[in-house]
């Protein structure tokens, strides 16, 4: 089943007004008045139209943890915030390090169909941080996997992180690391600072991830490769990619919307919704990204979606799993953080939420934004909402997400993945239907 | 009072509130009868996830001395699911009627966690958590060192001027946090000394001035002067080279012992490493406080136990 | 002020004297007596009634203070109580008379913790009461030996007793419900009692 989808009179990133007409899973007209018989007409008034965001760096679960998500629930809390592509994570059981993980993976996400999966692939064999992963036969399988890392595990071994930077040159692909001095985190539950000196709560310092970032950024710079850094998370290491970027060494970075947001403050209360990995830093740190993320320095937003059943944060913090919720309330968090604070504008958005994060995952169709013959992938936000934050706002299996209770600005109102609709008024479209709309694209 | 979780959130006028209970539960220790029937019907569970039987038996008997049913639970988990023990657990005890739970557990925030969860109505007592807090133990220093100064005319007196010194781990120390809180909410001036590597990060924010030479702390005169214990595991992480050489740099010997002025006192919540941390002529001297802390450790229990137990539900601080 | 005044100063002071005569009397002279007053202002008016009996035998009465908050029945139906000092005279009472001193006998309940209090002290030979006001109402069968004023009153209403040396005036008052409570004044032998 192929959408017809008129878009009235929604506001484009760059401060214009259009139509947008959807047809056969690409933006087929822009413009004033536009027509189309037994179109879908969605009165955008009002309302801001984004192209389709995209995540480098999330956690669906599966296979292997399908008690705290699910390809499909992941699928469906990313449709619900506006996303239309994710980059699945590789920590999964059987870690996702062979083709035949990865091919799953992307499988899986087809079939349900409310966003596009893009399997990561893992760096090392079982993440274990020893042996290279078949970097190679991931590449060339089905999944066209682009973007691997270790993530929730740093590569450590200095040699290794070397070799595979170089060996991911060959198949254009990047590796994202996850940086984490791992003796100086031996234990570490929050961010070592003030606070935990006074929660008596073993501490994660600043420089266990700058001094990977640092090591990370000459490695690539001498052998040549590009880098990824995931959820920067510190002002020192803002420094350091500013610095990398500066002398012409070929690094992104991402920023998670907590980090933008969100102290070790809340750690305060030993509520275990607060607890993640790297640590909620201090308001310092906070200011420092948002800059970063507003100069370049930090170039996407990536959500590090991780989902956890309530058993794993119900319970003394030492013994709670790291990781928050973050994709249905991702654009929101961006929106308070960035735009009502005048250091982004929409288009800033829709670069570090949509075109960036694709071009460093290496998934095409993106690089345009919504425009003519470009895939239709699209959201439409009212920035104007404001709601307070809560469970009944998700749309996964879990709930762990620390902005539950706050207010947050904005509310995701369509969502059109590959042509068609993945949320209509707010509410996402059925799974039936969803999954006959891919069904039907694929052909 | 609902909870007794931390010093942190005591005010002065709380803290002497309960320091001066406890001069009324220290007075009933003298008597012949050392029994109160306040708790008579209300249960109190030592629900220790961590061995301290010291502890233990000391709210035990404050718990006994005011007529409270007491149930022992040591609960040492299995660290596969301690997350979900902790919340079954505390749902078993509320099952079971517990009135109080007192709570030794080796994680930080655990009676916080408790106390704000769902799963219990009961008072909660923090009997140590982690490298946290360890307030009651605080509460008995403080009412220590206002007995030792103050005497009989102790009641309702603050802290004010007095000069505290506590030397040692203060980085793993759930006593020195909840010394510092209280002691300086009462009106002390605490001076921290430590090698480096066992000094938080964030110190500096702590209501304490801090250095690292304990011979130019000495030489100050302070007049509590608080030893702290060394933890065997802390050698094996590289805080310190040897025994031998934290010894000679933090440890209270006989030397820095002939250094205290008259009227100071030595403090030790125990269990000592007597040659380590701390002499014995230094342990056993007229100065050393150490029997004492245990014994006003229960006059202190029953005045927490009391606060937590008395007054309506729901009742602020 | 709250309410209607029903003893001034003097008539405080009188009926205390008149009390400690009674004492005397009944326990023909002042050997082996023990005065405990039970806080706040009980005591007060136990250190007062010693005082008296001394001025009259010339010789001094042994006299302290019991604090009965830690026997009270109904700790958990009231907001948290601050306990006072128990002050014993340095005798004992073992074998001794004593004359348990209250401001406002009402229910009876304070003084049924205030005997357990003393068993769990010593063994006296004999308890006595004496109340400046007894107000009626007992809940339990007991009944005072030495009274200054017998004060006849509604269940809702409320006796205040200010003294001196707490309150910096002296009087007994009765009030009826509706009036408004005074902010720095805890009432005495209100309901709760």
């Amino acid at each position: 089943m192929t959408s017809t989808i008129l878009i009235r009179a929604a506001a484009m990133t760059d401060g214009s007004r259009s139509d947008i007409l959807v047809r056969d899973g690409i933006v087929a007209e822009l413009g004033g008045g536009l027509s189309a018989t037994g179109a879908t007409v969605i009165d955008a008034d009002g309302l801001i139209a984004l192209p389709g965001l995209v995540d480098l760096h999330t956690h669906l679960r599966e296979p292997g943890y399908e008690q705290s998500e699910t390809v499909l629930g992941g699928s469906r809390a990313a449709a619900a915030g506006g996303f239309t592509a994710v980059h699945a994570m590789a920590n999964t059981s059987p870690v996702a390090d062979t083709a035949g993980v990865v091919e799953q993976v992307k499988a899986l996400g087809d079939a349900a169909g409310y966003v596009t999966v893009r399997p990561v692939g893992a760096v090392t064999v079982g993440l274990a941080g020893t042996q290279l992963a078949e970097i190679g036969a991931m590449a060339s399988s089905r999944a066209r996997v682009r973007v691997f890392s270790d993530d929730g595990k740093c590569v450590s071994d200095p040699l290794l992180m070397r070799r595979a930077l170089e060996y991911v040159t060959t198949i254009d692909g990047v590796v994202a690391q996850h940086a984490q001095e791992p003796r100086l985190t031996e234990g570490a539950q929050m961010n070592e600072g003030t606070v935990s000196g006074e929660l008596g709560l073993p501490g994660w310092p600043a420089v266990a991830e700058e001094a990977i970032i640092a090591r990370d950024v000459l490695l690539a710079q001498h052998v040549g490769a590009r880098l990824h850094v995931c959820h920067v998370s510190t002002a020192g290491s803002v420094e350091v990619v500013r610095w990398a970027k500066a002398r012409g060494i070929h690094v992104t970075a991402e920023v998670t919307p907590h980090h933008l947001m969100l102290t070790d403050e809340l750690v305060r209360s030993y509520d275990a919704r607060f607890k993640v990995n790297p640590p909620l830093r201090r308001e310092e740190d906070v200011l420092a990204l948002r800059a970063g993320l507003a100069d370049g320095t930090i170039d996407i937003v990536a959500t590090d979606h991780a989902p956890h059943p309530e058993e794993s944060k119900d319970c003394e913090w030492d013994v709670a799993a790291m990781g928050m919720i973050g994709l249905e309330s991702a654009l929101s968090v961006v929106h308070s953080a960035m735009v009502e604070t005048g250091l982004l504008d929409w288009a800033g958005v829709a670069r570090v939420l949509s075109s960036t994060p694709a071009r460093i995952g290496g998934l095409a169709g993106y690089d345009r934004g919504i425009a003519v013959g470009a895939p239709a992938e699209l959201t439409l936000y009212d920035p104007a909402a404001s709601r307070l934050f809560g469970t009944a706002d998700l749309r996964g299996s879990a709930v762990n997400s620390p902005f539950l209770d706050r207010s947050l600005p904005g509310r995701i109102l369509t969502t059109v993945h590959a042509g068609y609709p993945t949320v209509l008024d707010g509410e996402l479209v059925d799974v039936d239907t969803v999954a006959r709309s891919a069904g039907a694209t694929r052909g | 009072m609902r909870h007794l979780l931390s010093t942190r959130d005591l005010d002065r006028a709380t803290a002497i509130e309960i320091l001066d209970v406890a001069e009324d539960m220290a007075d009933v220790q003298q008597r012949a009868v050392r029994k109160l029937p306040t708790l008579r019907g209300r249960t109190v569970v030592n629900l220790f996830f961590e061995d301290s039987t010291r502890t233990r038996i000391s709210f035990e008997a404050a718990a006994k001395r005011l007529s409270a049913d007491v149930i022992n639970f040591s609960a040492k988990g299995s660290s596969v699911s301690k997350g979900e023990s902790l919340k079954d657990t505390a749902q078993t005890l509320a099952a079971i009627g517990a009135d109080a739970v007192v709570i030794r557990h080796p994680a930080s925030g655990a009676p916080q966690v408790l106390a704000q969860s769902a799963w219990i109505e009961a008072g909660i007592v923090n009997a140590g958590d982690g490298t946290h807090e360890h307030p009651t133990q605080g509460l008995l220093d403080a009412f220590t060192i206002r007995r030792r100064i103050h005497g009989d005319a102790a009641r309702g007196r603050d802290l004010d001027g007095i000069r505290v010194t506590i030397v040692g781990d203060i980085l793993h120390s759930r006593v020195a946090r909840s010394n510092v809180w209280l002691l300086s909410s009462l009106g002390a001036e605490v001076h921290l000394v430590a090698p480096a590597t066992l000094m938080p990060v964030g110190v500096g924010s702590w209501p304490a001035t801090r250095g690292y030479d304990l011979d130019e702390a000495l030489a100050t005169k302070p007049d509590v002067v608080m030893m702290l214990r060394v933890q065997a595991e802390r050698m094996s992480a590289a805080f310190f080279p040897t025994a031998r050489e934290y010894s000679r740099y933090w440890g209270l010997d006989d030397r820095r012992f002939a250094m205290l002025g008259a009227g100071s006192m030595v403090m030790h919540p125990g269990p000592m490493n007597r040659g380590l941390e701390i002499s014995s002529r230094a342990a056993d001297s007229a100065k050393s406080t150490v029997l004492e802390q245990v014994a006003n450790g229960v006059s202190v229990r029953m005045a927490v136990l009391y606060l937590v137990l008395s007054g309506e539900k729901g009742e602020t601080p | 002020m709250p309410g209607r005044i029903v003893l001034q100063h003097a008539d405080i002071a009188r009926a205390l004297t008149r009390i400690s005569h009674e004492i005397l009397e009944s326990n023909r002279g002042p050997e082996s007596l023990v005065i405990l007053g039970i806080p706040t202002r009980g005591v007060i008016l136990a250190d007062r009634i010693a005082l008296a009996i001394g001025d009259i035998t010339g010789q001094p009465i042994a006299v302290g203070a019991l604090d009965v908050t830690m026997y009270r029945d109904d700790l958990a139906q009231h907001p948290t109580r601050t306990p006072s000092p128990t002050r014993v005279p340095a005798g004992g009472i073992d074998g001794a008379t004593v004359v348990l001193v209250d401001d406002v006998l009402y229910s009876g309940r304070t003084i049924r913790a205030a005997l357990d209090a003393l068993g769990d002290i010593g063994r006296p030979r004999a308890v006595r009461l004496a109340a400046l006001v007894d107000r009626g109402h007992r809940e339990l069968p007991i009944r005072p030996d030495f009274v200054g004023k017998n004060l006849p009153s509604a269940q809702g209403e409320r006796i205040f007793v200010r003294l001196t040396e707490t309150d910096g005036e002296e009087f007994v008052s009765i009030a009826s419900p509706d009036t408004p409570p005074q902010t720095d004044q805890p009432t005495t032998g209100g309901p709760t009692r």
